[in-house]
């Protein structure tokens, strides 16, 4: 399990970086490598190239403010897991970051590569699209905006073309009245998980307006499902069984669990349907604490 | 440029600064085992998953099979040989886990006394849920995680004896 020979530059300026992409077709983004030097060892990756982009100046850094946290492509999962200002503009990072990987693979993956990465198990391209959160991307052509929820198109297919670079992601700030709720089962924690689910919910005078959640590991893209109409017209009570085993309903009605040696499709399901009720709940309790002007 | 043109790196490994030839491909792992000859750090899975090459890179673990050696040129790496005082005392996770029989076969051991050299830096005081959770990340194959669980306490016990 050895990667194949493969060439390597470590460029110090973005637009050299986009050069030497532009350039080569086969050229290959590494930043964290912790997707990808696997699928070198097993070879189901053979870049020609690979454009190292950790000597980039700028990349490092959290930027957060009232909108929302701006994270550089260099920021390690570990460094934005331990980023206090970000965890209190937006829980749902920490929430989730905790679940991805290991401590020693969090200390050099990013957050940004492991969204261009596009893996449907992953748990951060599900939290920017239940977000609505956006990529920075730059190329020789210019700069563009992608939307979280066109940035994965298929089974590690971005939406990226690969002459650009992603330079940062930004995840909006958790709006007033928002809650959100984030579980995962896997066979060892910090493992992939068989089903992971992030929900987002809203209320406002006593109702719920908004709830959403997204799927990880359940279909080849991650999934954002709009549970609304499950829960709306809610009464001033907590969301009731009912509703919400009405919309664990909804949410499999638009998921297409696959069946792998860990999982059979049904037991995939399975996990949906109670992992949906669960953060779906966990979602409302954050909205109603903090609308009650408690801690975030 | 040919795929295997040798890249000229500098190791800092144990404090100690090697200046090695290897082509891009060369995994930090067995950057550190053949052309150091520092076979203390152990390779089981080679894709990230059991831990057991985990090495300290600027003084936090990363899995050495998940590197490649050229991108950590000018780093300072600490392997399982760089933990022992230099006179050979054993450090305090090292000399918890010969107290506890934190090891069976040995194979993952260094992996779990770096994974743990820093995590007992970062949390001295664990609880045993959080001793727990510092060493999940490394799989064993003896399945000796009791002793290696309590290891890390009383690893935790002489460093706090220690300082």
């Amino acid at each position: 399990m050895k990667p194949a020979p493969v060439g390597y530059l470590r460029p110090t300026s973005l637009e050299e970086a986009c050069r030497a992409l532009a350039d080569d077709p086969d050229a290959k983004v590494l930043a964290g490598g912790q997707s990808l030097v696997p699928l070198l060892s097993m070879r189901l990756a053979a870049p020609s190239t690979l454009v190292d982009i950790n000597a980039l100046p700028g990349l490092d850094g959290v930027e957060v403010d009232e909108a929302g946290v701006r994270v550089g492509a260099l920021v390690r999962h570990a460094d934005l897991l331990a980023h206090d200002g970000a965890a209190r503009v937006q829980p749902l990072l920490r929430m989730a970051l905790s679940h991805v990987a290991h401590a020693p693979i969090r200390n050099r993956g990013t957050t940004v590569g492991s969204l261009v990465h596009a893996d449907a198990a992953a748990e951060m391209p599900a939290v920017l699209a239940l977000l609505g959160g956006t990529v920075e991307v730059v190329s020789a052509r210019g700069t563009r905006t992608v939307a979280g929820a066109d940035l994965v198109v298929g089974p590690l297919e971005s939406s990226l073309a690969h002459d650009e670079v992603a330079t940062s992601a930004w995840f909006p700030a958790l709006a007033d009245g928002q809650g959100v709720g984030f579980a995962e089962i896997s066979r060892r924690q910090g493992d992939y998980a068989l089903c992971g689910v992030a929900a987002l919910v809203r209320r406002a005078a006593g109702r719920v307006v908004e709830a959403r959640a997204a799927y990880l590991a359940v279909d080849e893209t991650p999934t954002v499902v709009d549970l609304l109409p499950a829960l709306d017209g809610d009464p001033d009570g907590d969301p009731d069984e009912a509703r919400l085993a009405a919309a664990a309903d909804l949410a499999l009605a638009s998921l297409s669990p696959a069946g792998d040696i860990h999982a059979t499709e049904q037991y995939r399901a399975h996990l949906a349907r109670v992992l949906t009720v669960r953060v779906l709940r966990e979602a409302d309790d954050h909205a109603r604490r903090r609308g009650q002007g408690g801690a975030a | 440029m040919s795929a295997e043109e040798p890249h000229e790196v500098h190791l800092v490994v144990n404090g100690t600064t090697y200046d090695v030839q290897v082509p891009a491909r060369r995994l930090l792992s067995d950057a550190l085992r053949h052309d150091l000859g520092l076979t203390g750090t152990h390779v089981g899975c080679e894709h990230g998953v059991c831990g057991a090459c985990t090495v300290l890179l600027d003084g936090r673990p990363v899995r050495a099979c998940l590197l490649l050696a050229v991108t950590v040129d000018g780093h300072e790496v600490t392997t399982v040989e760089g933990l022992a005082g230099p006179d050979g005392t054993l450090s305090a996770v090292q000399e918890g886990f010969r107290q506890c029989h934190g090891l069976q076969c040995g194979f993952c051991t260094p992996g779990f006394l770096t994974t743990v050299t820093a995590g007992l830096r970062e949390n001295p005081d664990p609880t045993h849920e959080e001793a727990r959770e510092m060493v999940a990340g490394n799989l064993c194959r003896c399945t000796g995680y009791q002793n290696i669980v309590r290891a890390v306490e009383r690893a935790a016990e002489l460093g706090r004896e220690q300082a």
